[in-house]
């Protein structure tokens, strides 16, 4: 039940907003948010609960695999415990 | 949508996870993230690393108590239209669910979300939304309070919130956790420092992770580093959508709305702060205040379904299998609880997915 689907804003009157679902549109309200064509959201029980970053998505996948490089390099440098 | 389901940064993961050598019980509270856990197979995976992932109390059908749902029962006979989420219709009541109400002639409407039960109410219905879900749901009922729905709807409120209730857990003892993974959606809109004050007062490290594979691989990823470094903090692992101070706006239209009250939970006592009532200027939209004549007729005990194992499942001291009843007296088809109903209930999620 609080699953969030994605969509995309495509246009916004009001408190309601048509998003694009990959392709089908939805009316959905954004009361809760503000929002502006082109942005994404995360969609709930008809609401849009949140936006969706998208720099930092890739952003965050770009700085695991930096964390776990490094995470790496010292437990082979046998660092371990105190610093993974 | 974007790219959160990289396989080969997933296996690299697990792979330090292992090197790790851990042996740590960790509980996420969420529904969403049980069925990322079973539906691509992670379970088995985090089990050979020594971790071993609990469901808590994170499904808000299975936590809405048998007193709540016999009371939108008896609205629904007592010839109110009920308006609920699909999942909820099929839970077991103590002689009928809202589906066989249905089905004796009782108007009850499987709604998408509350705007569309405001759209039956408009049309001249006498109409009580069974108002469930935690904060990624609480908001949207308030939005729609606020915005003054027509005089026939009200709500039978049973949302609940999540950080005092990780405290109660804890508080209760009933068994070691090593940290929490907490739930994505609930966290964009309650943002990450409510948790704080559980890592600082209960040594407790947590992780906010999204729903994607890659998300909860990290998200165990980074808890499991906080354990082994003896360190306990809230960490953001899904960034992409929460917010430190999580969503303004959709807080101060809750505030607005709700006040917090104690409400009991399925398989759990009267849990302090934990859910959310209508402030008296809204009382017009309380079905319990508005009915409360026809609600007085109902039984002061309701008891849970006969052996059912709900409660331990939802406290994380069982795994649903073990239940007597899981897969023979109890399935899908004729469920005996709730956590066997709901989309996000651990014992529906075990038989779909064959644990
Ligand atoms: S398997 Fe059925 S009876 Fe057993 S705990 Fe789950 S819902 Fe209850």
């Amino acid at each position: 039940m609080c699953l969030a689907v994605p969509g995309k804003v495509i246009e916004v009157a009001g408190v309601t907003a048509k998003v694009d679902f990959g392709g089908a549109s939805r009316e959905v309200n954004v009361s809760l948010v503000e929002v502006a064509a082109g942005d994404y959201v995360a969609v709930h029980a008809g609401f849009a609960i949140e936006k969706i970053n998208r720099d930092e998505a890739l952003e965050s996948i770009r700085l695991w695999k930096e964390l776990i490089d490094k995470d790496v390099q010292v437990q082979g440098q046998g660092t371990r415990s105190q610093d993974i | 949508m974007f790219r959160f389901r990289d396989r080969e940064l997933g296996a690299r993961i697990f792979e330090r996870l292992k090197s790790l050598e851990l042996d740590i019980r960790i509980m996420h509270v969420c529904g969403t993230h049980q069925d990322t856990l079973m539906r691509f197979g992670l379970a088995p995976l985090f089990r050979d690393a020594g971790i071993e992932i609990r469901q808590g109390p994170g499904c808000p059908v299975c936590v809405t108590t048998p007193r709540e749902l016999e009371e939108a029962i008896l609205l629904a006979e007592s010839g109110k239209t009920i308006a609920v989420f699909g999942d909820m219709m099929r839970v077991p009541g103590v002689s009928r669910s809202l589906e066989a109400a249905k089905a004796a002639g009782s108007d009850v409407r499987v709604v998408y979300g509350i705007d569309d039960a405001i759209a039956l109410a408009n049309r001249g219905k006498e109409l009580v939304f069974m108002a469930v879900g935690f904060e990624t749901t609480a908001p949207t009922t308030a939005s729609a309070i606020l915005s003054r729905p027509p005089p026939g709807f009200s709500i039978l409120c049973c949302h609940r919130t999540i950080p005092l209730a990780l405290k109660a857990l804890l508080d209760m003892g009933e068994m070691q956790i090593d940290g929490f993974i907490n739930p994505g959606h609930v966290s964009a809109i309650t943002g990450t420092a409510v948790y704080d004050f559980i890592s600082r007062d209960y040594g407790m490290p947590q992780v906010v992770a999204g729903f994607e594979p890659l998300d909860l691989v990290m998200g165990v990823y980074m808890l499991a580093r906080q354990i082994r470094n003896g360190e306990a903090k809230v960490e953001n692992e899904y960034t992409r959508v929460v917010k430190p101070e999580g969503n303004r706006r959709a807080l101060g239209i809750m505030d607005a709305v709700f006040e917090p009250c104690h409400v009991a939970w399925r398989g759990f006592p009267v849990l302090p702060g934990t859910g959310l009532g209508l402030k008296a200027d809204f009382e017009e939209f309380d079905a319990r205040k508005k009915y409360e004549e026809i609600l007085s007729g109902l039984d002061t005990h309701i008891g849970e379904p006969e052996g059912c194992c709900c409660g331990e499942v939802l406290r994380g001291l069982m795994e649903p299998d073990v239940c007597s009843l899981f897969g023979s007296e109890c399935t899908p088809e004729h469920p005996v609880g709730p956590c066997m109903v709901s989309s996000e209930g651990g014992c529906c999620i075990a038989f779909r997915y064959g644990r």
